[in-house]
């Protein structure tokens, strides 16, 4: 009885009214399972469209994914000095990176993350919300291996992609601000930017090189495939500087320029005979080693940047160039009376009347008439050629950034009084590294040779350019104005003979020249026999009590010169008697431990 | 004739052989998209235990004692939707489960078996085809758990449940006229729940149409579930040799996108095996529902059945992207216990509706 209730109530098949209904239920059925059959078809086929169609297409996608091509930072070649002091080198460095947009902005992650790259939460908040919509941004570059690290457990802590690091090379100065001018800097991306790093960035830069590797979706390295190429480092460089007198020649030209309250001032030492550099300083300079606070005005490389009129020291070079036309010798006598001369229209003066000169006591005195009358006695052509052929109006052979070739008017459009004021040093204009190159002629006993910032193995050719005789003649008579009866007494190098001129350049302003704006310049050149350095010292307007070059360029000379000789170890021409050993030991210890 | 053993234990063989086929695969699967992690495996095989337990309970209830507490189990799971939507509000956020001190509880994975249990019983008591009224009311049934579940928001678990009601109104005959009137209004209301979504949601829909538009952003999981498909070719890249999956470029690679995991490692040949295990699971559970003889039993197992189907399409057509990104679990394979106690839960009714048949018509 209870099992045919059951059916009655369970049985609706059984119910007549939905038998009725049956074949309909047939259709349904057939109508599901055709749903069904499509429903599994259609993921078939878009499993096997993509399995089998797209395949090709989508491995490459996924393997553009995984496989990727990293570059190896390449090792830059370290600058040193002539003597393999290092002067720029290469330390290996971490940069780290970001994915703004997928960051986590949790501010207790942020403030751990701001913690370990040492950089401020606001700071680093700011360099978010101001790149939220990029995909990379470097939050601090050139940290310390160390803090990579610390980096890679953080990100390996909170298992991130959106954070990782780089590495790569800083470049680092030992020396600083000492000869930052001539070594220069790179920029963020390790390239030469200014100086010998960017004119021999391709000698310096190495060849990055190419790893393939597989990343993973944090983009974690996790294996190399294959060395695609080795990083090639860059070659090592090795300059004609020499630290010591750079130090030294630094010391006392930015002593100087701070004593007179001078703007400006540079001064360069060259190799005599090789015609290396071996010191070029500038003031103001710059520690190349912080980026943040570079001045484009006091990266200057004044040396071989600004031009100035020579004054007075360009005489010497005159007086060569009257001796070696044989139009006179050293003694040949000049008369300066009245103390001015007319010279077309105009009037050449001397601060007094010096009345009968020789062609020495010419330069002793530095007689603006006396050079005016020797110019005049030559052909404005050859006068313009010996010039020329000192070095004037044309670039050095250094090829250094942002090197200017001076000025020389060529001589046919020279009047007289032109030719004139050219003997005395004003309407032509030159560096101080043209200025020396052109006195180490005279120091080299009268051969030419290119100037060189790179320590040369063998000596270059020279070309003559004043006969030997010549230059040992004007090199004795310039050592009669680092005299008592000279301008330059205060340039004397004691135990030693040098030569030198002094310059007290009125600058040239518009329209004509200032009366209290100067240029106190001093070229020189020691031991005078057979001299080793020449060494020019130009100060930028001095506005101290002193102006004149004697006074203000001429003790650095002094000064670099009696210490270069200690460190080359030139013997003296005579042992002074006039110094006390204790004191001098003592300086020489204090500046020591300066070193 | 004395009963068959399985029908003492009440256990459909070949439904148990596909189920546990399909769990055991899912545990190598896990295995390598888990990176060989052996605490995880031994989990899920914790829930799968758990889960065969629950299902091997469900069948011994016999059918007439599950159509009494229908109501019963369907009120419970509406009032306790109620309550996770009021403890979303107190705490300011999105919550789907209560949580009971040991485990937590999903409401919603409930009203998964309690809304077709619900909707059958109430059509079984009425005379077939249903008359137009009786599919409102209905369908106002279906929709008052929808609502709730959707508003939590959960879009995949609410379009499920949503689903298994409305297979039960299908299933009990429903006319094609209803049918075409129903999907026109969801056509013309499709704009209307366009504004009703939420931001995220429309960005899955949006992702879906235009992938490549935001290669970094949203359509990242499509992309890179779409190249691991598609690395796998017909042989596939061997288990544990996928790389989509192992550099960790496939987003929620054991939970929702397993399916690009075993489509990367076993290719094509691995993606027809599984889909046959799929419908033979599937056939196997219709055949059960036209085998019964009741309504309340056909239309239930029929409803369990087709849900299970859509379980299997939406995610493989999400995660091949073919659909949108809906948070639906691959049935039976995808690492996660809530979704596969539910689901064996489902077959153990279906169990019990084939073992406690009166008549073997045989």
């Amino acid at each position: 009885m209870n099992i045919i209730k059951n059916i009655k109530n369970f049985k609706n098949r059984d119910n007549p009214k939905n038998q009725i209904l049956a074949p309909n239920y047939d259709q349904r059925r057939k109508m599901l399972l055709g749903i069904l059959g499509f429903g599994f078809l259609m993921l078939l086929w878009s499993a096997a469209n993509r399995q089998i169609f797209q395949k090709d297409y989508l491995q490459v996608q996924g393997k553009r994914r995984y496989l990727r091509e990293l570059s190896i930072p390449a090792h830059r070649g370290e600058i040193t000095d002539r003597h393999s002091e290092p002067l720029a080198i290469s330390s290996p460095m971490v940069s780290v990176w970001v994915d703004p947009r997928h960051l986590p902005t949790d501010p207790k992650f942020l403030s751990k993350l701001a913690h370990i790259i040492q950089l401020p939460l606001a700071t680093l908040q700011n360099k978010l919300a101001k790149n939220s919509k990029r995909g990379f941004v470097y939050l601090k570059r050139q940290l310390s291996p160390e803090i990579g690290k610390k980096v890679l457990a953080f990100v390996d802590r909170y298992r991130l992609g959106s954070i990782g690091i780089q590495r790569e090379y800083r470049r680092y100065y030992p020396s600083g601000e000492i000869v930052s001018h001539v070594v220069g800097i790179t920029d963020a991306a390790d390239r030469g930017q200014e100086g010998i790093e960017r004119s021999q960035d391709a000698h310096l830069a190495g060849r990055p090189g190419l790893r393939k590797v597989i990343q993973d979706g944090r983009r974690r390295v996790v294996e190399e495939v294959e060395l695609v190429q080795a990083a090639a480092p860059g070659q090592p460089l090795m300059l004609s500087i020499d630290r010591r007198l750079q130090f030294l020649t630094y010391l006392e030209l930015k002593r100087a320029v701070q004593i007179n309250n001078a703007k400006a001032g540079t001064a360069v030492v060259l190799d005599a005979q090789t015609n290396e550099i071996l010191a070029m300083v500038n003031q103001p300079s710059f520690n190349p080693n912080d980026r943040s606070k570079l001045i484009p005005s006091n990266m200057r490389n004044r040396a071989v940047i600004d031009l100035f009129e020579p004054g007075s020291t360009i005489k010497p070079l005159l007086v060569a160039a009257s001796i070696d036309a044989g139009k006179s010798n050293p003694h040949t006598p000049i008369d300066t009376t009245p103390g001015y001369i007319r010279v077309g229209r105009y009037t050449v003066r001397d601060i007094h009347s010096y009345g009968l000169l020789t062609v020495t006591s010419i330069l002793t005195k530095s007689s603006n008439i006396g050079v005016t009358k020797l110019a005049l006695a030559l052909a404005p052509e050859y006068m313009w050629r010996m010039y020329a052929n000192l070095g004037f109006g044309q670039r050095t052979t250094l090829h250094f950034p942002g090197e200017v070739s001076g000025y020389l008017p060529h001589f046919s459009g020279w009047s007289a009084f032109e030719q004139a004021t050219h003997s005395f040093g004003y309407g032509l204009s030159m560096t101080a590294l043209q200025l020396a190159a052109a006195y180490s002629v005279i120091a080299a006993d009268g051969i030419k040779r290119p100037v060189s910032l790179l320590k040369l193995t063998t000596l270059p050719a020279g070309v003559r350019v004043l006969k030997t005789r010549t230059a040992k003649a004007v090199r004795y008579m310039m050592e009669t104005v680092i005299s008592k009866k000279g301008t330059a007494k205060r340039a004397a190098v004691e135990g030693y003979r040098a030569a030198g001129k002094t310059g007290t350049v009125r600058k040239a302003v518009a329209g004509g020249y200032a009366s209290r704006r100067h240029l106190s310049v001093f070229a020189g050149m020691i031991p005078v026999e057979r001299p080793r350095l020449v060494m020019v010292i130009m100060i930028d307007e001095p506005r101290g009590k002193a102006y004149y070059g004697g006074l203000v360029a001429a003790p650095v000379f002094a000064k670099v010169m009696a210490g270069a000789m200690r460190i080359l170890n030139v013997p003296p021409n005579e042992y002074p008697s006039k110094i006390q050993p204790s004191k001098t030991r003592t300086r020489f210890a204090n500046n020591g431990r300066r070193f | 004739m004395p009963p068959k053993i399985s029908n003492k234990l009440h256990i459909d063989w070949p439904l148990l052989t596909g189920i546990i086929l399909v769990c055991l695969w899912g545990l190598v699967i896990i295995y390598s998209a888990s990176d060989k992690n052996l605490d995880m495996m031994a989990r899920q095989l914790m829930r799968i235990s758990l889960g065969f337990g629950i299902m091997l309970f469900i069948a011994q209830i016999s059918p007439e004692h599950l159509y009494r507490i229908s109501l019963n189990l369907f009120g419970g799971a509406i009032f306790m939707l109620l309550i996770v939507l009021a403890l979303g509000v107190i705490g300011k956020g999105a919550q789907r489960w209560i949580d009971l001190g040991i485990m937590r509880f999903q409401p919603s994975e409930l009203a998964k078996i309690a809304v077709p249990m619900m909707i059958a019983q109430y059509l079984s008591e009425q005379q077939l085809p249903p008359s137009n009224t009786l599919i409102f009311k209905a369908l106002a049934m279906i929709l008052i758990p929808v609502l709730l579940i959707a508003k939590q928001p959960d879009l995949g678990t609410a379009l499920l449940v949503g689903s298994s009601g409305i297979f039960v109104l299908f299933l009990a005959g429903i006319s094609w006229q209803m049918i075409s009137i129903f999907a026109g209004s969801l056509i013309a209301l499709a704009p209307i729940v366009w504004t009703m979504l939420h931001k995220y949601q429309k960005k899955r829909v949006l992702m879906l149409l235009f992938p490549e538009s935001d290669p970094l952003g949203a359509g990242y999981h499509i992309i890179q579930s779409k190249i691991a498909i598609g690395s796998g070719g017909l042989h596939g890249k061997g288990w544990l040799h996928g790389t989509q999956s192992h550099l960790d470029f496939l987003p929620e690679r054991h939970t929702d996108f397993i399916f690009a995991v075993l489509a990367e490692e076993f290719g094509l040949i691995g993606v027809i095996v599984l889909i046959g295990l799929y419908s033979f699971i599937i056939f196997r559970g219709l055949y059960i529902a036209n085998q019964a003889q009741d309504t309340y039993g056909r239309l239930l197992s029929g409803s369990l059945t087709l849900v299970f189907f859509v379980y299997i399409f939406v995610n493989i057509g999400m995660v091949s992207g073919m659909l949108p990104v809906v948070g639906v679990p691959l049935p039976l394979i995808s690492y996660g216990g809530t979704s596969l106690v539910t689901i064996m839960a489902a077959f153990g009714i279906i169990m019990s509706i084939h073992t406690h048949r009166k008549l073997l018509i045989a």
